[in-house]
């Protein structure tokens, strides 16, 4: 019941990230001059930021752009990990070897201090556009390690079986094997590791944005309006800055529970 | 046999801390702007000045080179220095470890008391306490770390609080997974049956079951600790390794980037390591 009010949530959100331009009172950049620091109100509905943009259209857009590009960038670090971790997995020995030597290499290093390092290096004054690219490509180019690691495992035990043995003896080649035999083995993995990515890496920009290095004004994200929480003074001062707060919540709650699920019927 | 395992683990570990230096340095030096110095748009320097400071960056140009002299460098105890906050690496790190490594144990210590505090009284059995215990921790879990930091501020609590809540949510789930499925092993539900009391079964039939999985789990605690000490001293303003980790990013620093890199994958690969050894010595024992 839980889980079906989970993906029921997670798919009305999904529909709002979708709708936004037609949801959204005002464009995300808009300035209300004449009220900025604005309570909430019929015609502002969360009240207005420091220069005027209307939080609920902020919000919206923001949800937008988390909820759609930490899947991607899950994605892209899902064949990542199965390029490296899979290809190492079934060639096995000295090209095993290497590459969890290498994944071992990004795995020594928190992953908060990694991201934090590697974006600190990357242009911080770039568009806004590039900077939504920067950050979500950096999530995705750099959180593979841990899924190679259990690809590579799951890769070695699909090479070692006796299905692909009779594969092999019977003259198939190494790619077609890996295409056709061993890629849609690791299947269950991939997606596995694809939907825990999503939780981790949303988790992941939105530290980003607090710091400073996640998306570039005026575009928002979960991280960017987050930002608003640092100059608070207390909770009850101006409670609706905690709606992105209480959106990343329960988005992020709904996706643990879903995976939940997925851990026990396994 | 231990010996040997031992040694196993310091190669390893100096491989990876010369092969991680090199590659921070080496994105370091690719970055963008790296030529580029703030200090140098300050129109009250000289030119005798900017060109002073573009020779001391030229210097850095062949990677390979600042790598092999700073390794050497390092060997005789300079660690370079810092270019951003103009003092020796060694001495910012003297001050600022203190305060990290007094944030990471106090916040560790306190996370893994309340993780254990709560597992075990969850883990028993399935009641609202237990469900209670899921939902605060669930919460915790979906909570960014630079949130906590932000937290901690706004009510003024000191930043270990902030480490201690980011790790108990992982610590708790797991644990209490474990000690769930420990205790509904078929030899503890007899141990019950015979009236064995709970904590001599948790003492001589539980916590030997879970002892390598607990112990491998420090191990990553202290890994996850130390990543979050760098939002928490940041959001806190607490001068410690995090927060100068987060100046040397942005500063470009790259002396203080490698040493800092080194620093922290030293401290990870050292709790890594020694949480496998002391589980294979318990192993050996027969604990």
């Amino acid at each position: 019941m839980v889980q079906k009010l989970a993906c029921a949530f997670l798919l009305m959100i999904g529909m709002v990230c979708l709708f936004a331009d037609q949801l959204a009172p005002a464009g995300y950049a808009k300035q209300f001059r004449e009220s900025p620091n604005a309570a909430p109100s019929r015609k502002h509905l969360l009240g207005t930021d420091d220069i005027g943009r209307d939080r609920f259209s902020r919000a919206l857009y923001g949800t937008r752009i988390s909820l759609l590009l930490a899947p991607a960038a899950a994605l892209l670090s899902t064949l990542l990990a199965a390029l490296i971790g899979g290809v190492a997995g079934y060639l096995g020995g000295f090209w095993a070897r290497c590459a969890m030597g290498f994944t071992d290499l990004f795995l020594s290093l928190p992953w908060l201090f990694l991201l934090i390092m590697v974006r600190g290096f990357l242009p911080l004054d770039v568009s806004p556009v590039l900077s939504v690219l920067a950050t979500f490509s950096l999530l995705g180019l750099l959180g593979w390690a841990a899924a190679a690691r259990i690809l590579c495992a799951g890769a070695t035990t699909i090479r070692n079986s006796d299905f692909l043995l009779q594969a092999r003896a019977s003259g198939l080649r190494r790619v077609r094997l890996f295409v056709f035999h061993v890629l849609p083995n690791l299947k269950p993995i991939l997606y596995a590791q694809f939907w825990i990515s999503i939780p981790v890496f949303i988790l992941s920009e939105a530290n980003l944005g607090i710091l400073g290095l996640g998306v570039a004004e005026p575009m928002p994200s979960w991280g960017s309006l987050l930002r608003e929480l640092e100059g608070m003074l207390s909770f009850a001062e101006a409670p609706w800055k905690l709606v992105p707060l209480v959106l990343l919540i329960l988005v992020v709650s709904s996706f643990e529970l879903i995976l939940t699920k997925q851990e026990f019927a396994t | 046999m231990l010996g040997w395992r031992i040694a196993r683990h310091v190669v390893s570990i100096t491989t990876i801390l010369l092969l991680g230096g090199l590659l921070s340095a080496a994105l370091v030096r690719l970055a963008p702007g790296f030529d580029v110095d703030e200090q140098q748009l300050d129109p009250g320097l000289s030119p005798e000045s900017v060109r002073a400071m573009h020779e001391s960056r030229t210097q850095q140009h062949n990677l390979l080179r600042f790598y092999v002299g700073y390794m050497g460098r390092a060997l005789h105890g300079d660690l370079g220095t810092s270019h951003s906050l103009s003092q020796p690496v060694r001495t910012l790190l003297r001050d600022r470890l203190p305060v990290t490594l007094r944030l990471v144990t106090i916040g560790l210590a306190l996370g893994w008391a309340l993780a254990i505090a709560l597992a075990l009284t969850a883990a028993a059995r399935v009641t609202a306490w237990d469900v209670a215990t899921l939902i605060v921790s669930g919460v915790f879990l979906c909570l960014p770390t630079a949130v906590l930091a932000l937290i901690s501020v706004l009510l003024n609590t000191p930043g270990y609080l902030g480490i201690a809540l980011i790790i108990f949510p992982k610590i708790f789930r797991y644990l209490r997974n474990l000690l769930a499925k420990a205790y509904s092993l078929p030899h503890i539900c007899t141990a019950r049956a015979k009236g064995l009391g709970e904590p001599r079964i948790l003492m001589f039939h539980v916590l030997p079951i879970i002892a390598p999985q607990i112990l491998a789990l420090a191990g990553v605690s202290v890994s996850i600790a130390v990543g979050a000490a760098i939002p928490i001293e940041t959001l806190c303003g607490l001068a410690g390794v995090g927060q100068l980790a987060w100046q040397a990013a942005l500063g470009r620093d790259l002396p203080l980037l490698v040493n800092i890199t080194v620093l922290v994958t030293l401290v990870t690969l050292l709790a890594n390591s020694s949480a496998d050894v002391i589980g294979h010595v318990l192993k050996s024992e027969g604990v």
